[in-house]
């Protein structure tokens, strides 16, 4: 089959490899239909992610039709039309059974990676390095499929292939976002980064309850998108003192809850950018928390910053100080598709979420460096593969 | 060493039994007859010892062994032929290794998996089969890593003993007299709290084959024997719990198909590469 591979920073190239198989009993595999670039990918192609292989299939946020399933795969059929959360999880350990897969025990073959790196492990995901597992990613013809029965959603009626292949990533993420900022009535929510993430976060804020919504980035498109499908007023950080402006929107008193959609790449033409990408080439620091440092400060007293902007390492110069004095909530975490994914069907159907404006471009696999080029460059909000053709 | 922390089991109040020091990690060979062993020994150890797996590890103690024969001196034929030629009574310390894991399953159908000790090769990879000789005695053969020197030296193997048992709460055996690698160990079995399912604690003691030098060599291999046991606690959680291990063996990529179809990669006990690991800490 052909499947989109690294090859290094910076380099991916479509490669012929074989067709995946069947390892284990409660294994499915999936023809791909949908894959989507996701901005996790670009923390992996631009190097801030280790242990990722030469050769390895990348992409996590896909949907398609089941092919084939393992003798102990009790739900699924072949024909069936799923989604499958970005994140592998057995269900059956204690973390599973409490809802938090993205913490699963099982899933992660390399857990001794993470391990080392982080004290103990979490679950594997699709396409994401060898640390989380090392499994081969979606933009490919074909994947297989771990714990098929607890990944893989059957998509219902009336969602469309091209809205139900975010519900893998992009739309839990944003929502599990919004869900962990605890939004009261009345409450003031701002959102750092309009990507697909950011978005999605927009639009789960409403249905979480809140009064206001506040976006930020610096991509005017962006921006605009946020404006007309999230009903979001919003703040371009490149023009306009940011913290000056959060605290005079809300009458000094800073957003209620600061969600942060961007992660350790985030960017700013401060000095405290260049600082550190400084560190970060040197490799004293692995991480760029700009986002993390703004959305403390600008917190109100007793708020929440819920994170899940992706960090992989260390960070320098959090404000610490700021965040125990104003006794700040903090909450964070790779997303729980599979906590998250029934409710979003029905969100979906019921028009309180949409994501198809997230597609802006169909590609197929052979054009992949090319996606992710414009992806990277923050011309397009979501690149979706093709794998059957563009057609 | 002089300031080394308090073991595991001392806090843990496990461990007591210490491995019988027979076989290897005695000393019974002359010095004059020592040097002859110790070339082709040398050779396998350094081979072993690139091998960052228990096949090597393995490797590596046969090839310590040989070494050893000659530079701090055992030989079980020595041994058998009642020769001792050495002066000193010498015992070597044992290395232990403790591991614990929480298992969300109840005791008994945790303990009951363990005890029936043909199973435990199915999460012990470097095992390639337990055969029960008697309820208390079984025959353990593991295996060496995969290349050329293991093929003719073959598995290594040896006898162990349950010298105690309390069911669905602990098992504690050792290696019988004449192992290559005498080894003890005890697993506890105990109810995690509020319902968290069952801790399984292990503690594993062996004594490195071939003197004070050989203890010397062997603790280079403590963090991948530690690992292994932590990998195999941990497949052994994932059978458990899921009834299957987490793999992605034989899955597509764009590497060669023999990257691929390596059976039990030596990378998955080999230490993160450095330029990564300055990334993830
Ligand atoms: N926790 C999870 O499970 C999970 C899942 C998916 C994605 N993610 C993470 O979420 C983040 C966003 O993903 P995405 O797909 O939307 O990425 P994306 O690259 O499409 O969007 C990121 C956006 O952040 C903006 N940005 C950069 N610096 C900023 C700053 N200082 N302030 C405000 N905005 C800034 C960029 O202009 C861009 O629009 C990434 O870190 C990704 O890894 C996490
Ligand atoms: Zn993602
Ligand atoms: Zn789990």
């Amino acid at each position: 089959m052909k499947a989109l591979c690294y090859n290094g920073v910076g380099d991916l190239r479509t490669e012929r490899v074989p067709d995946p198989a069947i390892l284990n009993p409660k294994d499915a595999i999936l023809r791909v239909i949908y894959s989507s670039v996701c901005g996790s990918d670009l923390h992996l192609i631009n190097g801030y992610v280790p242990t990722v292989m030469q050769g390895d299939i990348l992409g996590h946020e896909f949907m398609g039709e089941v092919v084939e399933v393992g003798t102990e795969v009790k739900k699924l059929k072949k024909g069936d039309r799923v989604v499958v959360g970005s994140i592998i999880a057995c269900g059956e350990c204690s973390y599973c059974q409490s809802q938090a897969f993205s913490l699963c025990d099982n899933s992660n073959p390399h857990a001794w990676m993470l391990e080392k790196a982080y004290g103990d492990s979490s679950a594997g995901i699709f396409g994401y390095s060898h640390a989380f597992g090392g499994y081969a990613g979606s933009h490919a013809d074909y994947i297989r499929v771990p714990f098929a029965d607890r990944g893989a959603f059957v998509i219902p009626e009336g969602i469309s292939d091209e809205s139900a292949v975010f519900v893998s990533d992009a739309v839990p993420t944003g929502y599990m976002a919004a869900d962990m900022a605890d939004i009261q009535p009345g409450d003031t929510v701002a959102i750092w980064g309009c990507g697909g993430v950011g978005q999605m976060a927009i639009q789960s804020a409403w249905i979480k309850g809140a009064a206001r919504v506040i976006a930020i980035d610096r991509e005017p498109e962006r921006l605009r998108l946020a404006r007309e499908h999230g009903k979001a007023e919003t703040l371009d950080f490149s023009k306009v003192n940011l913290q000056e402006a959060l605290r005079e929107m809300t009458g000094g008193r800073g957003p209620d809850r600061c969600i942060d959609c961007v992660g350790m790449e985030a960017v700013s033409d401060s000095f405290a950018y260049y600082y550190d990408k400084a560190k970060q080439y040197v490799r004293l620091e692995s991480d760029r928390p700009l986002v993390l440092r703004d959305a403390i400060m600008a917190c109100r007293k007793g708020g929440t910053v819920s994170i899940v902007g992706v960090y992989g390492g260390l960070v320098d110069s959090i404000p610490m100080g700021a965040a125990m004095n104003k006794a700040l909530t903090f909450k964070m975490g790779q997303q729980h598709s599979q906590k998250y994914i029934p409710e979003l069907f029905d969100h979906m159907q019921n028009g309180r979420l949409d994501p198809s404006f997230l597609f802006t471009q169909k590609m197929s696999l052979d054009d992949g460096m090319k996606g992710y080029d414009l992806f990277n460059k923050k011309q397009t909000m979501r690149v979706v593969f093709a794998p059957g053709g563009v057609a | 060493m002089a300031n080394e922390k308090r073991p595991v089991s001392d806090v843990l109040g496990m461990g007591q039994i210490e491995p019988e020091a027979s076989g290897s990690s005695q000393i019974n060979v002359g010095a004059s007859e020592r040097i002859l062993s110790a070339a082709g020994g040398a050779l396998l150890l350094s081979y072993g010892l690139r091998k960052a797996s228990f096949g090597g590890l393995l490797l590596a103690a046969v090839g310590g062994y040989l070494t050893y024969r000659g530079t701090s001196g055992y030989c079980p034929m020595n041994e058998r032929l009642g020769r001792n030629t050495a002066q000193e009574d010498e015992i070597v310390d044992a290395i232990e290794i403790s591991k614990s894991l929480t298992i969300n399953k109840p005791r008994e159908e945790v303990f009951k998996y363990w005890r029936q000790l043909e199973n435990l090769p199915r999460f012990m990879f470097h095992l390639k089969e337990i055969k029960q000789i008697d309820p208390k005695r079984s025959h353990w053969v593991a295996q060496l890593a995969d290349n050329p020197f293991a093929k003719v030296l073959g598995s290594v193997e040896w006898d162990a003993q349950i010298i105690d048992e309390v069911e669905n709460e602990r098992i504690v055996w050792k290696s019988v007299e004449g192992a290559r690698i005498d080894n003890a160990g005890e697993v506890r079995f105990i109810d995690a709290p509020g319902g968290r399912g069952t801790e399984v604690h292990a503690t594993i003691q062996y004594r490195p084959p071939a003197g004070q030098l050989g203890g010397t060599i062997m603790k280079l291999f403590n963090p991948t024997f530690k690992q292994m046991v932590k990998q195999d606690l941990r497949r052994f959680k994932q059978l458990l719990e899921t009834g299957e291990i987490a793999t992605i063996k034989g899955q597509s990529s764009g590497r060669t198909k023999e990257n691929e179809s390596l059976e039990k990669p030596s990378s998955e006990y080999a230490t993160v590469q450095e330029k990564h690991e300055s990334l993830m800490l």
